[in-house]
């Protein structure tokens, strides 16, 4: 009997917690997430150099891309398309099971003497914001965007298009990487992506 | 609520909840305990649905039978017949889906009982609570004349990719420059819509380098095609094309209006190589003829079939509108205003899944949200990197029992005057990209 009633009230426990998702008419965390797997890969870690890995993704991070997606302030190819689909709610929704996954680094190379000379320009106009190297661990904490272990044909669609003012970056972001841009040109950029490829 | 059962508390929970917790708290042996699943097909709907099951409740036992030892990809394949990929970077095995605990049948299956919940195979009976059937598709050869299964061996269709594939490849190969290449696509409704036509860039892209005095004709049944102006742009870029039902460039496409029988095919004449629609005969060097499609076998076999030839579906849950209990999906799949292709196939695998895991465990069918995301690779040559898409989310409407496209979603990417190279060169990446990510969802 005693063992029935905390079978009732785990559940109990657990209905709560799921309580949010249960009432609401419209699809689950889960289901969302999983529209996106396929090409962001199992559990959100894309194992495509092109496609970002979305698991471990801070969901204020995650909600505000797919925010700029739909509203067409970040530059994008297929994603403008796909986010203008979802509501802030469902961006809620599937931010919440890709936060819940676990990141795992991407599986690349990385040139060693321009990782050398990337952690360099790292620490001196990016570690303030995403530190331990743009580590995962620090990314959450910080809800700021992973760096280190991200896909770096990713990274570096992004980081052209910061520059390129295609993607809207905070202002103290946007001065540290015009002024790193402006001193170290696209090779700056490129021995940033050697650095965090080799992070992991 | 005086009887406060597991059962009760699922039910009342909802279908959403319950996949949730699976999946959040597997420590949680929840209601499945003990129930079978059989998934007939290990292709795109047929193996993610597999896994998802075991992801979502590994208390249930997923079975799977397929016929087959390794599954290609259809997607991608043309990038074989262009020689950018081989044909076993497109071959795909199932130990994947067996570390998630699916049991991975060798076997044909031949038909399904539904009163008595059996699958019949030639490795014998399996039984089920739920069966979820990705029959792939079938071609109706009967429409024309001098061509059949045998004669596809030689003068391949390859839309389903594997040996025939690799035949075309080579013919293509063997090809003298200034050969014809003649392609017949099929009517509607068939698996990957933009596939002939990425088919012809692909081919085009493989002609532009090694043979440059060679042209390809197709003979179409059908007014437009999918991607059309993307596709005739990319063309008049990339390889010479002078516009519908004009002769000059390396591409000719001649269509056919509604009404008439222009570019319907006839007849195959395996001998002298000679194809007959109702206005052009084209002797051709390649030949690529692609028939009109059906459902696969075992649908037809296990009565999930209409008139038509395709199995109708309630879009909610994917079951048989036919037969309860068992589910199809995939390109078999009634499924409109989805298409027919691999990225809807793994959309529909999980909704299915998801829907039989909460009716298994005496919950609801949760409510379903479908995506589709289709790449096309126009070129991909250094200086010409050229790859288009077409993406659509869906969402379930209750009202009206049917799939809706969610209105301001999806659509194609730009033409040329409204993007640049640049944004065309990374739809290449992201399509390789996809292709990468896919095939992990599904058989990793």
């Amino acid at each position: 009997m005693k063992k029935v009633k905390a079978l009732q009230a785990a559940l109990v426990a657990c209905g709560l917690a799921f309580a949010g998702t249960a009432m609401a008419s419209g699809p689950s965390s889960e289901a969302l997430a999983f529209t996106c797997t396929g090409c962001h890969g199992p559990n959100g870690n894309s194992v495509g150099p092109a496609s970002p890995t979305l698991a471990g993704m801070p969901k204020s991070v995650m909600v505000e891309t797919m925010q700029g997606f739909k509203s067409g302030d970040i530059n994008s190819t297929i994603m403008g398309r796909i986010a203008k689909g979802y509501t802030d709610e469902q961006f809620e929704l599937m931010a919440d099971y890709f936060a819940g996954q676990k990141f795992m680094a991407a599986n690349q190379t990385s040139d060693a003497a321009m990782a050398k000379k990337g952690a360099k320009l790292h620490d001196k106009y990016c570690e303030k914001c995403h530190s331990e190297g743009g580590s995962i661990e620090m990314a959450i904490e910080d809800e700021v965007g992973v760096l280190a272990g991200q896909w770096k044909p990713y990274l570096h669609y992004s980081l052209n298009d910061f520059v390129s003012g295609k993607r809207p970056m905070p202002k103290k972001m946007k001065k540290k990487l015009e002024t790193m841009h402006k001193k170290e040109g696209d090779a700056g950029i490129q021995a940033l992506l050697e650095f965090y490829a080799g992070n992991k | 609520m005086s009887k406060f059962t597991r059962r009760n508390f699922l039910k009342a929970s909802g279908g959403a909840a319950v996949a949730a917790t699976a999946l959040s708290a597997s420590p949680f042996a929840i209601g499945g305990a003990g129930k079978k699943v059989v998934v007939v097909g290990g292709g795109m709907g047929g193996a993610v649905a597999a896994k998802y099951i075991r992801m979502m409740d590994s208390s249930i036992e997923v079975t799977l039978i397929e016929a087959n030892k390794d599954y290609y990809t259809c997607f991608m394949s043309n990038e074989v017949l262009s020689g950018v990929r081989d044909i076993n970077d497109i071959k795909f095995g199932y130990t994947g889906l067996a570390k998630h605990g699916v049991k991975v049948v060798n076997a044909m299956a031949t038909g399904i009982d539904a009163a008595k919940r059996v699958v019949k195979t030639s490795a014998g009976d399996f039984s089920y609570d739920r069966c979820i059937v990705a029959p792939g598709i079938d071609f109706k050869y009967d429409g024309i004349e001098g061509y059949d299964a045998k004669v596809a061996e030689t003068i391949p269709h390859a839309w389903k990719a594997g040996a025939q594939t690799v035949t075309l490849r080579k013919q293509l190969e063997a090809m003298k420059d200034g050969g014809t290449v003649c392609i017949c696509p099929p009517p509607n409704p068939f698996r990957c819509p933009p596939g002939p036509y990425e088919r012809a860039s692909q081919i085009a892209m493989y002609l532009k380098a090694k043979k440059p005095k060679s042209k390809i004709i197709m003979l179409d049944p059908k007014p437009k095609f999918s991607k059309f102006g993307l596709f005739q742009a990319g063309w008049t870029r990339h390889y010479g094309y002078k516009g519908q039902n004009n002769a000059g460039g390396m591409i000719e496409w001649y269509g056919t209006p509604s009404g008439s029988d222009d570019n319907v095919l006839q007849s195959v004449d395996a001998k002298t190589m000679t194809v007959a629609t109702g206005f052009n005969e084209i002797k051709a060097d390649v030949l690529n003829v692609i028939p009109a499609q059906k459902a696969g076998k075992i649908a037809f076999a296990a009565g999930l079939t209409n008139d038509k030839g395709w199995c109708p579906v309630n879009g909610k849950t994917f079951e048989s509108t036919i037969h309860k209990n068992i589910h199809v999906v995939g390109d078999a799949a009634i499924a409109s205003p989805l298409p027919k292709s691999g990225y809807a196939a793994n959309s529909e695998g999980k909704v299915a899944a998801a829907a039989v895991v909460a009716l298994l465990n005496g919950g609801k069918a949760p409510t379903p949200t479908y995506v589709n995301t289709c790449y096309s690779v126009i070129s991909e040559v250094d200086g010409a990197m050229d790859g288009i898409s077409v993406a659509m989310v869906y969402a379930w409407n209750e009202k009206t029992g049917k799939i809706d496209k969610v209105k301001g979603s999806g659509g194609l990417t730009p033409g040329y005057a409204d993007t640049t190279d640049e944004m065309r060169a990374r739809e290449v990446k992201y399509a390789h990209s996809w292709f990468e990510n896919i095939t992990a969802d599904t058989f990793g």
